[in-house]
């Protein structure tokens, strides 16, 4: 059944176009390094807020156009006639390990010159020069990822406490539907904050990104777990499931083996509907700069960052505010995903 | 009714316990505290630390600081902010105006924009119009709130037709009652945009879904088959009904619109409750944080409540008593 849910999905023209670029984000996201000219924190500090540098075709290759600071209080840049840097692609770089644990030298793009500072950018420059693109890149890795872990733990969790209640009633029901209702009786934000206030304010990366998928599927689980209840619930009572209580099976081999299968197509669609939330709950986290932070990269950082720079110079860069789109293309091929999905799964269920 | 208002505000009081408690719990075992800062600057004597420690009740074990707090709350006594040194009522009153007029603005203009947009869709379902409405809902429904209000400060910098932030403008105390009714009104537009933005198309939607439902209703046709005029079958048959789940999603409708406000206010720079909390959460400022988050989930509930009860107005079908 779950086949023939794919292979519909790949025969909407919506449903295969934002699968395609969902895949394009996510390989974008697992070969970053190797897409990426530049690390995070390669900083040039003569190249703030440089412009996109335009690329040009001569010598049967491609050059990069070389821009000249014309007037530093106000970071305009003039492109110099004439001088041009070639690209070199397959290049050797700096060192990463591709997916991990592949130790490589090679990326996609490199300036064909001795001049380590970041010359090439292709979505412009930050405040302190750093690479914009190569950011999106990275911040792209975390951004995108804890949807996925998000949902996963929130569904694991939305699974077995609603699915016990549903399957038990009485008390644990009781006191697990009213604990449900706290969590959702506290605007999301709010809540948000005061479990990230009681965590220490600094962490190292990989601590910080456990954290934060933690903090946003512990709020996420309590709307999973009501409805996931009502379902099983009702499937609670169906002949199957006294047939296999009766013949002995354990509760849990009862959950997962008859009740959960029942579930999948739901849970699919939930999940798909879900993810966009743990994108813009990591996003605002790290735009309130309680998430992530430097000299690691995510949208939400590159945002805050952006909002300061507004702040602060009152200019109008466009390329700096491109991890907005980033997380928009992103949310809304979710959201056409989810509802394609869920047309497939049952036409008749409402918005 | 009564009754039923009644035991609904009964409701509510373990559920601001539980909140209460679980906030109280959470700064508590934050690490460090208000006096972290001072602690560390070599400026303050050990002995004044002491003494603040005493005044803020710091070196008392923490059920003993909650039933503290919880004792002055029953007294109306909300506390003292650390940070400000003033009342915490003080500190909150303004922001709560200010936050539920931001709310309730937006509320009405998505409402305002959502249903007829809902209904014409609905009516025109497959038009070219309808297509196109569904896609911008979309690309509504998509953007992170603080990144449209990102774009609306963005907007107003390079444009100059709006204020980039704040309430009021620094000469507002000079100004005629009249001119500082439209200070405020001129410097609620954009927030208010950008926060209902985000709930005009999720409402839209179900708008639309609803409506499409009843206009195959049984009692739509016979209505028809009356010979009731057209109009009046839309409005008085088919928006009566569709339009009700939207009444009992005013207090989820609100619950979005208090975090939204949150990263809206601090992004825009509007003085409300979020911007509040957020400092305060920040400075470690315990009791304006527990406060204003009691303010908030009241707000909410107050909202839900309100819900209920206009909904048990609006369709005579639904008894509250029961």
């Amino acid at each position: 059944m779950r086949n023939s849910i794919f292979k519909e999905l790949l025969h909407r023209p919506l449903g295969l176009f934002v699968s395609v670029i969902l895949l394009l984000l996510y390989t974008c996201a697992l070969f970053a390094p190797f897409l990426a000219p530049y690390k995070t924190s390669d900083q040039n500090l003569d190249k703030s807020f440089h412009p996109p540098t335009g690329i040009t075709w001569k010598d049967g290759r491609f050059h990069v156009k070389i821009y000249e600071n014309i007037d530093p209080t106000a970071a305009r840049y003039e492109v110099i006639k004439g001088k041009t840097i070639p690209i070199k692609l397959f290049a050797k770089g700096y060192d990463y390990n591709l997916l991990g644990f592949i130790p490589m030298q090679r990326h996609l793009f490199q300036l064909d010159t001795s001049e380590s500072h970041p010359q090439i950018y292709i979505l412009g420059s930050d405040v302190t020069g750093r690479d914009v693109f190569s950011r999106l890149l990275y911040g792209s890795q975390i951004s995108l990822s804890i949807g996925l872990i998000g949902i996963t733990i929130t569904m694991l969790l939305g699974f077995l406490v609603g699915g016990l209640s549903g399957y038990f009633g009485g008390k644990f029901d009781f006191f697990a539907m009213r604990f449900v209702e706290f969590l959702m009786a506290i605007p999301g934000l709010y809540l948000l904050l005061a479990l990230r206030s009681a965590l220490a304010q600094h962490f190292e990366s990989a601590q910080m990104y456990m954290m934060i998928v933690i903090i946003l599927a512990f709020i996420g689980w309590a709307g999973t777990a009501r409805i996931i209840r009502g379902m099983s619930l009702s499937i609670r009572n169906r002949q199957f499931v006294y047939a296999a209580e009766s013949m002995g099976q354990s509760t849990i081999v009862i959950l997962f083996k008859h009740i959960l299968p029942n579930l999948t197509s739901y849970l699919l669609v939930a999940a798909t509907l879900s993810i966009p939330g743990y994108i813009l709950g990591e996003a605002a986290l790290s735009f309130l700069g309680l998430g992530i932070q430097e000299p690691s990269a995510s949208w939400g950082l590159m945002l805050k960052q952006t909002q300061e720079d507004m702040k602060v110079f009152m200019l109008n860069f466009w390329w700096l505010l491109t991890p907005g789109l980033a997380i928009f293309i992103t949310v809304i091929a979710f959201n056409v995903l989810g509802d394609t999905l869920r047309d497939i799964v049952d036409p008749k269920m409402k918005v | 009714m009564g009754k039923f208002i009644l035991k609904r505000f009964l409701s509510i009081i373990p559920l601001l316990l539980g909140i209460t408690f679980l906030v109280f719990i959470l700064m508590y075992a934050a690490p460090g505290d208000f006096l972290s800062e001072a602690r560390a600057s070599k400026d303050i004597s050990k002995e004044r630390i002491e003494e603040m420690e005493r005044e803020f009740g710091l070196d008392k074990s923490w059920h003993i600081q909650y039933a503290l707090w919880l004792k002055n709350v029953l007294t109306l006594n909300l506390g003292e902010s650390w940070a400000y040194k003033v009342p915490v009522e003080d500190l909150i009153g303004q922001r709560i105006v200010a936050t539920l007029v931001l709310s309730i603005t937006s509320l009405f203009f998505a409402w305002l924009i959502a249903i007829p947009l809902g209904v014409l869709t609905a009516i025109h379902k497959d038009s070219i119009f309808d297509r196109l409405t569904s896609i911008l809902a979309y690309a509504a429904l998509s953007i992170p709130e603080f990144f449209l209000a990102l774009l609306a400060v963005f907007f107003a910098a390079s444009t100059g037709l709006f204020p980039i932030g704040g309430r009021t403008s620094i000469g507002h105390d000079f100004l005629a009652p009249l001119a500082q009714f439209f200070d405020y009104v001129y410097h609620l537009i954009l927030p208010t945009i950008v926060l209902g933005i985000g709930g005009i198309a999720g409402m839209m939607r179900i708008m639309r879904a609803n409506f499409l439902d009843y206009l195959r209703a049984e009692f739509v046709t016979t209505a028809r088959a009356k010979g009731v005029p057209e109009g009046w079958v839309m409005f008085k048959h088919v928006l009566r009904n569709a339009i009700n789940p939207l009444i009992s999603a005013f207090g989820f409708a609100f619950s979005g619109l208090l975090s939204g406000a949150l990263l809206v206010e601090n992004v825009m720079n509007y003085p409300g409750l979020g911007q509040l909390i957020y400092s305060s959460f920040l400075k470690q400022d315990q009791y304006v944080v527990m406060a204003a988050v009691v303010i908030g989930c009241v707000m909410l509930m107050l909202g839900n409540l309100l819900a209920d009860l206009l909904l048990g107005w609006t369709d005579p079908r639904i008894r509250l008593e029961k």
